[in-house]
């Protein structure tokens, strides 16, 4: 593998992502709070949410981790912000899709910086980075929907 | 030692990865295997395979043979009393978990104590933990010094007449501190407490006396000295193991078996319930020969030499941050400052180097350190300098690479 490769996995928008998070924080008016972690590397993230009549009003997380766990929270935080909770759903379930190099073009979601993170499919060991802020997201919306 | 002739018995390391000559440095992990140790699994396979203790045909007799042969060796080797102080386990953490349940379990109460050290794997910690709930013991613990080392005075400090137990590693795995286990087991019988050593990071890399070191219990993984996974040893002091209950029950391990009541075998196949760890324990046999013939003595004067080599180049890499003590056992754990652990680790890997990047199953000592995770390279009788300078290239080559992106 040269750095060519990777390069498919450390994006520019990636790296943006890491060194300036979009959405990093806590809210004040939160209705979720979700503490992950993932035990075999110790990346951790706390995640936020305002969720209000069935929509995402708001999204912030807090945490450490590698730069892909942290970039896939910020991009995460930014894609759900505003979304219909059956969106932000489905956005989860198009990432893992990605996660396995299954192709997601032709969707009518707006991914946005998201597919930057297409490139992770190919480091497999990589992949539960990514996925830590989705799979936050997914337990914080259905701790929300069993209050 | 002739390294290339030692690397030319581990095929496995004659290979390219990502498009580079592979340099394994997560020994630490697991070890890789010679030939002769693949290949003494395949001759029992082949030509030995049975189940061990019952059946009288010949097959049976020298699969028993071979098993309890390879006991035999581990007794020498680490230098027990008797074969009925080795216990064939699958790991160390079984091995520690069987102290935990059959000993601790059975015999501490509410205000007794056991001491551990923040610098253990979670296998040397959570069945503490368990253990002090369950029977209302209270863990302690032996303060660590700024370099990751703990001193006698702590360890005098911590031991009282409460302590029954003193769990402690030989050797750290991530800050390779080695630990004065004949000095903290002295201390410890002087207060009528045991000790429990985990020596999975120490038995592999030096010669282990357990009769010198005096603990009670010493458990260690035979994946991590060459031999495969799934097979382990739990040393015992004959007294204690005949005191600790079984953790298993079921065939093997009995002696006569009524509807109500059973009674159990002696040393040591109480401990081994189930048909035990045959292939396992015949090829940490032909590990420990292969150990032995190179020569343990040899093997941690070699280490030395390479850990003290990679100490020296790391430290004059800028931005870089080496955890522990100068002394240490064959690894080096470290950070590069603003790449986090598993990028580097992700950008070596692209080199063909192997480290490995976590909390190393020791997240007490990644809050003392203060760090979510490190680094680490760890290395083995087949690493050698040029390891070292490949492992100083790929760092070199992170540091470039991250600072490029940002």
């Amino acid at each position: 593998m040269s750095f060519n490769n990777l390069d498919t996995l450390y994006r520019q928008v990636i790296m943006d992502h890491y060194k300036n998070p979009r959405n990093r924080g806590s809210l004040e008016d939160e209705s979720v709070t979700i503490d992950m972690n993932n035990p075999t590397c110790g990346d951790r993230i706390e995640l936020h949410l305002q969720i209000k009549d069935g929509i995402v009003e708001d999204a912030k997380f807090e945490g450490e981790g590698c730069s892909i766990s942290m970039s896939s929270a910020s991009m995460m935080t930014q894609a759900i912000k505003g979304q219909q909770v059956d969106d932000a759903m489905n956005m989860s379930s198009i990432f893992s899709k990605m996660m396995l190099g299954e192709d997601v073009e032709d969707i009518d979601l707006d991914l946005g910086d998201i597919e930057a993170l297409q490139g992770v499919s190919k480091f497999p060991a990589r992949i539960k980075c990514a996925t830590l802020a989705w799979k936050a997201m997914e337990k914080a919306v259905a701790n929300e929907e069993q209050q | 030692m002739d390294i290339q002739a030692i690397r030319e018995q581990f095929p496995i390391l004659n290979q390219d990865v990502n498009g580079h000559p592979l340099v394994y440095l997560d020994s630490a992990a697991t070890s890789q295997k010679p030939v002769s140790v693949i290949k003494s699994l395949e001759e029992y396979y082949r030509q030995n395979n049975s189940n061990v203790h019952r059946g009288v045909h010949t097959l049976g007799t020298r699969a028993t043979d071979q098993y309890e042969g390879a006991r035999d060796k581990v007794k020498n080797f680490i230098g027990a009393s008797s074969t009925e102080e080795v216990i064939f386990t699958r790991g160390t953490t079984t091995a520690l978990n069987m102290v935990a349940y059959g000993y601790a379990r059975h015999f501490l109460k509410e205000g007794d104590e056991i001491a551990v050290t923040p610098m253990e794997h979670h296998s040397n910690i959570i069945p503490w933990q368990q253990a002090a709930k369950y029977t209302g013991a209270k863990l302690k613990y032996i303060p660590l010094e700024d370099d990751g080392s703990i001193t006698l005075e702590s360890v005098r400090s911590t031991i009282s007449d409460k302590t029954k137990i003193v769990a402690v590693t030989h050797v750290s795995n991530v800050l390779g501190t080695i630990n004065p286990i004949k000095e903290i087991s002295q201390i410890a019988h002087e207060h009528d407490a045991i000790t429990v050593v985990d020596g999975a990071q120490s038995t592999p890399h030096m010669k282990v006396d357990v009769t010198d070191l005096d603990c009670d219990f010493f458990a260690f993984s035979g994946h991590k000295m060459c031999a495969p996974t799934g097979v382990g040893v739990l040393y015992g002091k004959k007294a204690l193991l005949e005191k600790m209950e079984p953790v298993e029950f079921g065939g093997e391990m009995i002696d006569f078996v009524g509807l109500y009541e059973s009674t159990w075998k002696d040393l040591p196949w109480k401990f081994e319930g189930g048909t035990p760890i045959i292939a396992g324990a015949i090829g940490l046999s032909a590990a420990i020969d292969f150990l032995e013939e190179v020569g343990l003595e040899q093997i941690e004067e070699h280490e030395k030499r390479v850990v003290q080599y990679a100490q020296e180049k790391l430290s004059e890499v800028d931005g870089l941050t080496i955890y522990g003590p100068k002394q240490r056992g064959g690894l080096v754990t470290f950070n590069i400052e603003g790449v986090h652990p598993h990028d580097s680790a992700t950008v070596l890997d692209a080199e063909g180097i192997a480290v490995r990047a976590g909390h190393h199953c020791a997240q007490p000592l990644m809050k003392w350190l203060d760090v979510t995770a490190t680094a680490r390279a760890s290395f083995y009788l087949y690493n050698d300098e040029n390891d070292v300078d490949r492992l100083v290239e790929g760092i070199q080559r992170a540091k470039e690479y991250f600072g490029d992106v940002f």
